[in-house]
């Protein structure tokens, strides 16, 4: 507890985007088949620094096979309500749960150089007090620290139905599930909210057999994966509104609300459409009567290829899904930005008008068959995948792993680490940093990636931006 | 002149404890300001102030009542205020060394402010703090009451208990009404977090300042 507030609070996206930029990124670093425990690289984004673009610390965790995915801070700008009496925690503490392990790490970030363990939570502690596993999403809210897990109860995780639970956001202990009326929602992915209107929107990527040992191409064309947003009442903890979003569109992952509360909308993307191999881009919104709405207002074409240059899961498709797999918002609400995994693109669309977006710039790098270096002559394997803004919007950073089991099937043979950057221009476009390329250490693949004092998909506030 | 003195710093204490509370924002200004700044329109901004200071107002005729209705065992008098007092110290001493906010507070949602910030003022002694206060001001009047019928004290009392509960309640949602005004019209949203200072400290030794000070008195 302090005296004042955290200086990293802001109460509205405006003051956050003017607050002083981001030195440091917190990058989640995973061995793939296990063999070396996962870690925390806290990396130096400062340009004018020397070690521009160097790890500068290193927490290694204690245990393997934890597979670390989505992490988030103990603590946001949603402090900033008095409804919820946290206004005094600090921005201090990295949740980060193991995917495959159900293991939930908390770090101590408050000297960034010195960055270490403060609290383990062992999975049995979270199946008891839960029932549910595969901890995901973390988003600090009302009620503490709202996690979102893909897996239910039991060794596969198909026993009852995955949800969210709440930890305590000072003692971080697992209060329990946050569920008093889960409707229909059976799949779970990720999560997010208007705090000041209340609700809460969520998505469906599949059960833990549908990605754990890789995806199920017959899953897939069956159209078994999840294909569902559903609305929440957040306080009231009751799902009040399940979107089909139409069973061809599978895998409804990352929910992206506008940051400013007073708009009343936001995206999801989806990461293909097994109609057409397409890409897409949802945006939902809330009616003056308080019922949802959803409409596709992007979608991305697949690209034609070679079935010898393709993996045997596309060889007889004869072409390259975009695969959409992370989306992110800058605070300002004006880009979106969509990383396309499959075929090497991020893109960035103009979404000022969030129901017609305009394609605003584009980054090749990487890809299923275009294999686009970096402009640096450096090998970057994979695609853009996870990506995260700063809070001012001039940079985007992303990785390129998806997930260990998927990355084998679409992209054969190891493809190593990578964490890059990107500027964007005064009118939009967004252009490759030549100089910002981070060294890994060996045996690793990079995912989610928070910059110091807060990103554009960590904070939420409570006031409108004037 | 004694009674006239001690009447007007008690007095002077009701309206004290009323701005304190109006500006500190864990009572609930900045939601006001976030109210306008949400519908787009500055009436939001006092039907927010409204709903709050009716929560709050609640929650202090909530407490004085009960002790209201006391007051008419006369003979009972010192009895009753050392025990408020007590009351009010030992939940000061509890909330220094219970530092947590109550969660069920996170239950309420945003539209709900009158009953937010009744349990909001409920759960911090708020109410409380004014009880030592208030048993003040019956003691003095009762000074020069001579023999009046009970009934007719009892009236008086909650009477009184209202009077301090408008005048307390009033004081808050002007100062807090004054900081909202100021943040939403000139400062802008950065003062939220600029004007917030941890009190939980102050606040709990407040309510043990003010409970030692009734019992003293009422020795």
């Amino acid at each position: 507890m302090t005296v004042r507030p955290d200086p990293t609070f802001h109460a509205s996206p405006k003051l956050a985007m003017e607050a002083p930029a981001e030195t440091l990124a917190f990058t989640l670093m995973l061995s793939p088949d296990g063999s070396q425990p996962d870690g925390l690289a806290v990396i130096d984004v400062d340009s004018s620094s020397s070690d521009y673009g160097k790890i500068v610390h290193q927490v290694i965790m204690p245990n393997k096979g934890d597979e670390f995915h989505h992490f988030g801070w103990n603590a946001c700008s949603s402090a900033l309500s008095p409804l919820t009496g946290h206004a005094f925690l600090e921005r201090r503490y990295l949740i980060i749960p193991g995917i495959r392990s159900s293991r939930i790490y908390v770090v101590d970030v408050k000297n960034p150089l010195k960055a270490k363990i403060h609290k383990i939570i062992e999975p049995e502690e979270v199946f008891a007090k839960t029932g549910y596993s595969r901890p995901h999403t973390i988003h600090c809210g009302p009620e503490g620290i709202y996690v979102s897990t893909l897996g239910g109860g039991g060794k596969d995780g198909t026993d009852g139905p995955p949800g969210i639970f709440i930890m305590d956001c000072e003692t971080f202990d697992i209060i329990g599930r946050w569920e008093m009326d889960r409707g229909v929602q059976d799949k779970h992915y990720d999560f997010w909210w208007n705090l000041p209107r209340d609700y809460m929107v969520s998505s469906e990527w599949g059960l833990p057999p549908q990605f754990e040992n890789g995806i199920v191409a017959e899953d897939l064309l069956s159209n078994k994966y999840g294909h569902s947003i559903h609305f929440w009442d957040l306080r009231g903890r009751k799902n009040v509104q399940t979107i089909d979003l139409g069973a061809n569109h599978q895998m409804a992952l990352e929910i992206r609300p506008a940051h400013d509360p007073v708009k009343e909308y936001g995206f999801c993307g989806v990461v293909v459409d097994t109609t057409n191999l397409e890409g897409a881009i949802f945006t939902w919104w809330r009616e003056k009567d308080g019922t949802f709405n959803a409409k596709k207002t992007i979608t991305i074409p697949p690209v034609a290829a070679d079935p010898d240059d393709l993996p045997d899961l596309l060889k007889g498709f004869s072409a390259v899904p975009p695969l959409v797999t992370d989306i992110d918002l800058s605070l300002d609400d004006k880009y979106l930005y969509v990383a396309c995994w499959g075929t090497g693109e991020m893109h960035q669309y103009d979404v000022s008008d969030p129901m017609k977006p305009v394609l605003a710039g584009k980054v090749e790098i990487g890809g299923i068959v275009a294999k686009t270096k970096h402009p640096n002559g450096k090998d970057f394997g994979y695609g853009p995948q996870m990506v995260e803004i700063s809070r001012d919007g001039k940079r985007v950073y992303w990785t390129n792993s998806l997930y260990s089991t998927w990355d084998d099937q679409f992209y054969p043979g190891e493809g190593g680490a990578a964490m890059v950057k990107a500027d964007v221009g005064a009118n939009g476009g967004l252009t490759l940093d030549k100089n910002f390329w981070v060294e890994f250490p060996k045996g690793y693949r990079s995912h989610q990636i928070r910059l110091e004092g807060g990103d554009c998909s960590t904070d939420s506030f409570c006031y409108p931006s004037v | 002149m004694f009674e006239i003195e001690t009447t007007a710093a008690l007095w002077g204490a009701v309206v004290a404890s009323g701005v304190y509370h109006g500006a500190n924002p864990g009572m609930g200004w900045p939601l006001a300001v976030s109210a306008a700044l949400m519908e787009r329109r500055r009436l939001a901004l006092i039907t927010a102030l409204g709903a709050l200071a009716v929560g709050h107002f609640l929650a202090m005729t909530a407490i004085l009542i009960p002790f209201s209705t006391m007051t008419a065992l006369v003979e009972w008098q010192s009895e009753i205020r050392i025990g408020a007092g007590i009351i009010v110290i030992l939940l000061g001493i509890y909330l220094l060394i219970n530092r947590r906010h109550p969660r069920f507070l996170a239950r309420v949602p945003p539209h709900r402010l009158a009953l937010w910030s009744f349990l909001a003022a409920t759960a911090h002694g708020a109410g409380l703090m004014l009880a030592p206060i208030y048993l003040g001001i019956c003691a003095v009047d009762e000074l020069d009451a001579g023999h009046r019928a009970a009934s007719e004290l009892m009236s008086a009392n909650i009477a009184q208990a209202v009077l301090v509960s408008v005048t307390h309640t009033l004081a808050m949602t002007v100062t807090g009404g004054l900081a909202a005004v100021v943040v939403y019209f000139w400062l802008g949203l950065k003062f939220v977090s600029r004007s917030w200072f941890n009190l939980d400290v102050v606040w709990a030794l407040s309510l043990i300042l003010v409970g030692s000070i009734g019992i003293l008195t009422a020795l």
